[in-house]
């Protein structure tokens, strides 16, 4: 059963799709707005397909286990029809502790280093955990993992590259990237967190062990932060809770713009 | 990098051309602001080739294409104007021969 496992993969990646999505229209410069919308949709394309995946799996289980599965009541409401649901019915009908997504990714934009520095840590991580993925033996976890290492190759590369640049760039640049680059530290202890979820999809084969990735991911940060010219934070203690759906106050914000229609107009298309 | 390539409004223009498939020519697709040429690779790529466009990037700073002038365009091309016999047009093409 690997819906744990999927739903929280699918999280991570709408979380920071959204938040990407946001500097649409309000980019530094227009090129780099192109930039930073491509990447929320590369992003938001991958949370849909593991949400259709999720959305198959969910389906299959006995109705006696769908009922106790999520605890929001609008997509409660629906489950206990005993309708099927799909990938719009997760992502706009469950509340915030039905969300499992890592804590970094619902942290706000605030300014362009944060942004950079919010998806240098994930894209970092994401070009290591989706490599290993590659390997799965849930094929179609795999095939996932495939279409989305190319996708993630080009946002760690891009991500990378404005970590340098502002970095080793003007004392202000340098200044703001090294501020967010410690503000955001904190967030990214979780992301190595191997829990019950994580220690199952391991033993079953279709999980990364955390622990080979961690310290290949260190090393990738500080060569990258080395070259900016940038110190690598060193503090130890970490914020934790988005994979067992306790969230920072941010994820509401993000939840309430994002399912405002759907929740106002059940149902509505266009 | 000097500081002047972090501000955004000396940022250098960059002339785009964009090779749509193996085996074609690389074609101006536009242009755009970059700080150095690596920035403009990538800028291109994310504004020219994300609907499938191309298949190679080159890019080119402004400042290096020369242009002829307008001004003297009557002697730079109304002299073509008559040479029609310039116009391979009076030879039969082979059915073989393509996109002559």
């Amino acid at each position: 059963m690997n819906l744990a496992y999927t739903l929280r993969l699918a999280d991570d990646a709408m979380i920071i799709g959204h938040r990407l999505s946001e500097w649409c229209g309000h980019g530094p410069v227009l090129e780099q707005d192109i930039a930073v919308t491509n990447t929320a949709l590369d992003h938001l394309g991958r949370a849909r397909s593991l949400y259709q995946y999720a959305a198959k799996q969910f389906n299959a289980m006995p109705q006696e286990e769908k009922n106790q599965y999520f605890s929001s009541v609008a997509l409660q409401s629906l489950v206990e029809t005993g309708a099927d649901i799909d990938e719009d019915d997760i992502a706009f009908l469950r509340d915030g502790w039905d969300y499992r997504n890592l804590l970094l990714l619902e942290q706000p934009n605030q300014d362009w280093a944060y942004t950079i520095a919010r998806s240098f840590y994930y894209d970092t991580f994401n070009y290591l955990f989706f490599g290993a993925m590659q390997q799965n033996a849930d094929s179609e976890l795999a095939a996932i993992a495939e279409k989305s290492l190319k996708e993630v190759t080009y946002h760690l590369r891009w991500s990378s590259e404005w970590v340098i640049r502002l970095g080793d760039g003007t004392d202000e640049s340098h200044q703001k990237m090294q501020t967010a680059i410690n503000e955001l530290w904190e967030f990214t202890g979780e992301m190595f967190t191997m829990d019950n979820t994580d220690m199952h999809a391991v033993q079953g084969g279709y999980g990364v062990d955390l622990n080979t990735i961690k310290p290949k991911w260190t090393d990738q940060i500080a060569a990258i932060l080395h070259e900016a010219t940038l110190t690598l934070p060193t503090a130890t203690w970490m914020q934790e809770g988005g994979r067992e759906g306790r969230h920072t106050e941010q994820l509401g914000y993000i939840l309430t713009e994002l399912q405002f229609m759907q929740r106002a107009y059940p149902g509505m298309e266009w | 990098m000097t500081n002047d390539k972090l501000n955004k409004s000396e940022w250098p223009l960059w002339e785009v051309f964009i090779r749509s498939k193996a085996g074609l020519d690389h074609k101006h697709a536009g242009s755009l602001h970059a700080a150095d040429a690596q920035m403009a690779i990538e800028n291109a790529r994310d504004v020219y080739t994300r609907r499938m466009e191309g298949v190679s990037i080159w890019v080119v700073e402004s400042k290096h294409i020369q242009a002829s002038d307008p001004d003297e365009s009557g002697s730079m091309y109304d002299p073509a104007n008559d040479k029609i016999y310039r116009h391979p047009t009076f030879y039969d093409l082979p059915d073989e021969v393509k996109y002559m």
